[in-house]
């Protein structure tokens, strides 16, 4: 097992080294971030003062190298934008970040696994047919209009939810989070529905497909021949074999969603590390984009490690092919 | 006098365990009614072995899991009469039904690689079988599930418990569902083909252990398979089937050594022995008829050398001497 971690790992710096070259001349192409610095009327001598703090007066090559021995010592820049360690500006915003999305998971996987095993189990019932049309629509429809219409509805219309921002926070030790007081859930309740809509339609097509997948196997028909009960076939022998897919796509979602939840925090102002990342290639805030797009490969690495756990714990077979 | 009261009286020793009366099982699919099972008349008394034969396509599986209600749409009974010890089955409504299946009635399956569940370990699938007709512990049934291993011949019992289905050989397998099936010691077994997916000498060694753990337990049997000399020295009595029907029911010493029907002889033509050595097998002529498409009267009337006109109409199931019965105008007498 540890051989297959060890793997992984080297993978993800392979990815991170050229990730970083990509990023970085890329946003050099894009352009000079002291325009976005500076005021309109300052000096050319300010300029190149400033360009000199920042490093930017070296070729991309030494800029590049002089990075890569910082963030090897674990030191990833600072903002040009504010000065701020790069990474403590991550670190800042991700609670915002994991709180809306661990709440739109979970939403997703509580309603689209028992919807989808519903319409897996009778798919031509009106019911699994009104199911997988409400999917394709929730699948379908642009995320960024699922929220508008629900900032529309909820509040403009009816106004009883806000559009924006946090709401009230509680801190636990350095980390504010929104889920602990009514005004944070408030906030929290309309983008989490809208990133959940979205992964919800996923979920179910996902559950419906394993279902399907399953039910016909020769074991559910065995089960049924030992006269088990129902609900101990449902429970048990269905749901067990078809967590294995379920898993493995929520896991990569929500990977998918902490790393982009651009859009999402977008539209409500959430201020999360999507909001952050958004910001800052506007500003070519070359730091924290780096910095940031690293931490995400690391992160999306860690997190398919757990999913492949989590794959051995239900799938017996797995672990064997690992100590192979 | 119709065959069932004459079969009545000629097993007026005990009331039979297992009785099917006219038996049909269609599926309604697009291109037509499939008549998977269209008729068929079963009698097996406690105890009893019956061996059913008959080739692929031909109807056994879905008699088996039309004993069990196990069949799925778009397949339906849509005649006849099972009725086991007493109680109609196919009337009786699915929670009395869920409760005979795996306790009264068990089956066996095919292919021992896929029926059992490989994300759940030996004994949660051995155990939830004795839980789910018995108010009884964990610990309890656990003991129970360990006793069943020994009894059915596994070595190291309680390795075997901790396994998962994917380290265990297929024969080992097949051993397992058998113990599943013999847990709640049931008083019927449906095998359904259980040995066809193993090598020979393993085939062999099971059908000797089933035979003599049902002996032993006074369980009866009803063992599906696609050949004949399998059933030879296992069965007490043989029932052939043909496109959905039972055409010759017999003793099987009668039926193998002197079968009545055409389809029978040709089965045991085709049977490789000593007596054929050296000779070219039998085969029977022409092609197994799609069940959308089965001639008019006798559905073997195309491939029988003895068909008269009279074989235009489907002949129904006659007693014969012996107590034996065929579905035949021109039986060998
Ligand atoms: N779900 C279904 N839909 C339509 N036809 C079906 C369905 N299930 C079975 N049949 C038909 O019923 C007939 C009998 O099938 P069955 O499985 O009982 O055959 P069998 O005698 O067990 O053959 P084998 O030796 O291959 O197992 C087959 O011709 C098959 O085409
Ligand atoms: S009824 Fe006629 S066609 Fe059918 S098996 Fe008998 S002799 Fe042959
Ligand atoms: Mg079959």
């Amino acid at each position: 097992m540890p051989v297959f971690i060890i793997n992984r790992l080297f993978q993800a710096f392979g990815v991170i080294l050229v990730m970083s070259v990509l990023v970085f001349v890329g946003l050099y192409l894009i352009g000079d971030p002291t325009s976005m610095l500076v005021s309109p009327e300052a000096t050319e001598i300010e300029r190149q003062a400033l360009r000199k703090a920042l490093g930017l007066d070296q070729s991309i090559w030494v800029q590049y190298l002089t990075f890569l021995g910082n963030a090897a010592q674990g030191d990833f820049g600072r903002s040009f934008l504010t000065g701020q360690p790069a990474l403590q500006l991550i670190i800042e915003r991700m609670p915002a970040t994991v709180e809306l999305v661990i709440v739109a998971m979970t939403f997703s996987v509580l309603v689209g696994v028992p919807l989808g095993i519903l319409a897996g189990l009778r798919p031509k019932a009106p019911s699994s047919k009104a199911i997988m049309t409400g999917s394709i629509l929730g699948f379908s429809l642009p995320n960024f209009w699922i929220g508008l219409m629900l900032i529309m509805l909820f509040a403009v219309y009816l106004g009883v939810l806000p559009a924006s921002a946090r709401g009230e926070t509680v801190n636990v030790g350095p980390v504010a989070l929104s889920i602990l007081t009514i005004d944070g859930w408030q906030h929290l309740a309309l983008p989490a529905l809208t990133l959940g809509l979205a992964k919800a339609a996923l979920m179910i097509r996902v559950t419906r497909a394993a279902t399907r997948e399953v039910l016909p196997m020769d074991y559910i028909k065995f089960a049924r021949a030992k006269g088990l009960r129902p609900s101990r076939i449902l429970n048990v022998h269905l749901l067990k074999n078809i967590l294995i897919p379920i898993i493995t796509v929520a896991g990569l979602e929500f990977g998918q969603a902490i790393a982009f939840a651009v859009v999402t925090e977008s539209v409500f102002s959430w201020p999360g590390m999507g909001k952050l990342l958004i910001d800052s290639i506007i500003t070519l805030d070359r730091p924290v984009v780096v910095a940031y797009l690293i931490m995400m490969v690391f992160f999306l690495v860690i997190l398919n490690l757990v999913v492949d756990i989590l794959y051995m714990a239900i799938d017996p077979s797995a672990r064997e092919k690992v100590r192979d | 006098m119709d065959v069932s009261s004459m079969q009545a009286t000629a097993t007026a020793r005990q009331e039979p365990l297992l009785s099917i009366k006219g038996l049909k099982t269609h599926f309604a699919t697009r291109a037509g009614v499939v008549k998977a099972v269209d008729g068929v008349d079963i009698e097996l008394g406690r105890g009893e072995i019956l061996g059913l034969v008959g080739e692929s396509g031909s109807g056994k599986s879905i008699t088996g899991f039309s004993i069990l209600g196990l069949i799925d749409p778009p397949g339906r009974i849509v005649d006849g009469s099972i009725d086991y010890d007493g109680l109609d089955l196919v009337s009786m409504d699915e929670e009395a039904r869920r409760q005979l299946r795996g306790n009264d009635i068990a089956m066996i399956f095919q292919d021992p690689s896929m029926t059992l569940n490989p994300v759940l370990r030996i004994d949660t699938q051995l155990i939830e079988t004795v839980q789910a007709h018995a108010e009884i512990s964990a610990a309890e049934a656990r003991q129970r599930a360990r006793d069943t291993l020994v009894q059915v011949g596994i070595p190291s019992p309680d390795e075997r418990l901790k396994a998962y289905p994917y380290e265990l050989s297929g024969g080992m397998r097949q051993r397992i569902a058998i113990a599943i099936a013999l847990i709640n010691k049931p008083k019927l077994i449906i095998a359904d083909e259980p040995t066809t997916a193993l090598d020979v000498s393993i085939q062999g060694q099971i059908i000797y252990e089933v035979k003599q753990l049902c002996r032993k337990t006074g369980t009866a049997l009803i063992w599906i398979t696609h050949d004949l000399a399998v059933v030879a020295g296992l069965a007490d009595r043989i029932s052939v089937m043909y496109a959905g029907r039972i055409v010759e029911t017999g003793t099987s010493a009668d039926v193998i050594e002197r079968p009545l029907h055409p389809y029978t002889q040709g089965l045991i033509n085709s049977v490789p022995s000593h007596a054929t050595r050296g000779h070219r097998l039998h085969q029977i002529k022409g092609m197994t008829p799609s069940l959308l498409n089965l001639p008019q009267g006798c559905a073997f009337r195309e491939r029988c050398e003895r068909a008269t006109p009279e074989c235009l109409v489907a002949p129904e199931p006659t007693l014969l001497p012996g107590g034996r019965s065929a579905r035949c105008w021109n039986p060998a007498l």
